[in-house]
């Protein structure tokens, strides 16, 4: 058990003109050592959802608890809470500001009140994560490429070295290599270290590769809350509220319409291969 | 938090104010203000009281969010009611502790002081809060128009000013968004003394210039691909024409300062 939220429910800007109900009566239950996909249509809420994880924002209504403890007790060390569950934001290369990237990098180490040569040590340790190597050290961060930016300051919260790791779209205006490479990344992060993955994301593809869990949002409530090829069942629900399932789970369907005896519940391009080939393979045989 | 600044902020609704042409409302705005400094005694207050309640009652903006401007300026209101209160020679002296003394005089003063203030950016919050900024500049343009003669570049002026207001809501939006990301990486924005607070700032202000740049940059481009050159033979997509209704306030304006300056005169 690590994170738990009973009916939170959030408003922006409540009592006024501009009132939005941005989260409606959210329960979900965030294990140790599972890597989730957040998906939802612009506006759904996700990234609201993802700033009351580490605190950020207070719910208006409910209750969160991290590892059984009350965040919104009384005595409750937001501080702490904030070095566990790391939260890197959408575009989150708009917060770099020192003169090099290992300062940068440092900032978040050295707010938990470590050394300079121990946060040293973990910002070195969080760029290799990142596949940054030595030769960036010292440049300013100002003057990386977009996808480098963005690997610098997603080493800028690894850097603290959290339980869970919350990414809030970290590929949104990448190319598809440097897309694949964060999140093969993110990937041997959750491999390796056994950190805790939240990922929000709109691609289905993305998401439907790498995570164990689906939690779709529409409108500011979970919609559905399963493994992927479960959700994926529900493709026309998804369509519904402006999302679509792994194109593969489209040709399966087809396929399965036409006769062939595919597994329409594949998710992944490799996994469809093989049940194509499967079906082609006892079709002839037939 | 951020967000608790009205002035310069839009209420949508659905009202007759809202509908005015700008002009008429900054025409009115500087009226009411003027009217304020020219009433004098109870009579002309209780005129200005009832004509703001009756156009507030009119905008349809809830009551709170006109009073919300005034948090900005209650230091100001409390420095020139306790100077006015204890500073004020007069005939009577009410009160006496030590050297400080309220006369009737200063008593009297220092309310007319504190009311005129109070409906000053009351007024003026409602203009604001009836009309978007976009209208505001426009209609100022406009009013303007006759310094173009003086060689003033009303257009470019008028221009930068809605480009500053336009960015003002984006600015603070990023300010939140940049100060939630380095609080989640642990940055500290509240203890600590003046020095510390102001060093804490950095992480915060680097990225808000950088990006004020970038988003002026952008527009800059913007405009120029879109070959904006400037006021010259330029159209409006709205024109702002005046209505039967803009006239009916422009008489209603005029009978309010009519009444006030009679007041004055009267008694
Ligand atoms: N700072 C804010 N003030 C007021 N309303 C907000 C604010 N941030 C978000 N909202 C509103 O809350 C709702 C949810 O927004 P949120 O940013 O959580 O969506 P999202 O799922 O992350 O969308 P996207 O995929 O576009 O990032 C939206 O309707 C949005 O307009
Ligand atoms: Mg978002």
């Amino acid at each position: 058990m690590s994170i738990k939220l009973e009916h939170v429910n959030y408003i922006y800007s409540p009592g006024t003109a501009y009132e939005i109900h941005a989260l409606k009566d959210i329960c979900l239950e965030l294990k140790d050592g599972e890597f989730v996909g957040l998906i939802g249509h612009t506006g759904s809420g996700k990234s609201t959802l993802v700033q009351h994880l580490n605190g950020l924002v207070k719910a208006t209504e409910g209750r969160i608890y991290f590892h059984g403890e009350d965040i919104y007790g009384a005595d409750y060390d937001m501080r702490r809470l904030r070095s566990k569950v790391g939260l890197v934001f959408q575009y989150p290369e708009h917060q770099l500001f020192e003169v090099d990237v290992l300062s940068d990098v440092c900032f978040g180490p050295k707010n938990q009140g470590l050394s300079a040569e121990e946060a040293q040590e973990r910002a070195k340790a969080a760029l290799a994560m990142v596949g940054l190597g030595e030769e960036f050290y010292y440049q300013s961060p100002f003057e990386l490429s977009g996808g480098q930016k963005r690997r610098a300051a997603i080493a800028g919260v690894l850097a603290m070295e959290p339980e869970i790791l919350v990414l809030d779209e970290p590929t949104a205006g990448l190319d598809p290599k440097g897309r694949d490479e964060i999140l093969n990344q993110i990937q041997k992060l959750h491999q390796e270290k056994g950190i805790s993955i939240v990922l929000v994301s709109h691609s289905m593809e993305d998401v439907a590769r790498y995570v164990q869990r689906i939690i779709v949002m529409n409108q500011g409530e979970v919609l559905f809350d399963d493994v992927p090829r479960e959700v994926f069942c529900h493709y026309k629900e998804l369509e519904q509220v402006g999302l679509a399932a792994p194109q593969v789970t489209y040709i399966l369907h087809a396929l399965r319409e036409k006769g062939f005896f595919v597994d329409e519940n594949a998710t992944t391009i490799e996994e469809a291969r093989d049940t194509i080939l499967d079906a082609l393979r006892s079709g002839r045989q037939a | 938090m951020i967000r608790d600044i009205t002035l310069g902020q839009y209420y949508p609704a659905n009202s007759i104010l809202h509908k005015l042409d700008p002009r008429v409302k900054l025409l009115a705005t500087l009226t009411f203000i003027a009217a304020l400094f020219v009433a004098k005694g109870w009579p002309g207050y209780l005129a200005a009281t009832i004509f703001l309640v009756v156009i507030i009652r009119l905008s349809r903006v809830p009551f709170s969010f006109m009073v919300r401007g005034l948090k900005a300026i209650v230091m100001i209101l409390m420095i020139t009611v306790v100077f006015n209160l204890f500073l004020t020679p007069g005939d009577k002296i009410l009160v006496q502790v030590w050297k400080l003394k309220i006369t009737d005089v200063g008593l009297r003063t220092a309310i007319f002081m504190a009311i005129r203030l109070t409906y000053l950016i009351v007024g003026s919050s409602v203009m604001t809060l009836t009309t978007t900024p976009n209208d505001l500049t426009d209609g100022l343009e406009r009013l303007m128009g006759p310094l173009k003669k003086l060689h003033v570049p009303v257009h470019e002026v008028s221009m930068m000013m809605s480009i500053a207001l336009r960015f003002i809501p984006i600015l603070l939006e990023e300010t939140d968004k940049i100060m939630k990301a380095q609080i989640a990486r642990g940055a500290d924005f509240e203890n600590g003394n003046l020095i510390q607070k102001a060093k804490n700032l950095v992480p915060l202000l680097v990225p808000l210039f950088i990006s004020a740049f970038r988003r002026a940059n952008d527009l800059a481009m913007a405009m120029e691909a879109r070959c904006y050159h400037g006021g010259e033979g330029r159209t409006k997509m709205k024109p702002l024409i005046y209505a039967r209704r803009d006239y009916a306030a422009y008489g209603v304006v005029i009978c309010f300062l009519a009444v006030i300056i009679a007041l004055r005169v009267v008694l």
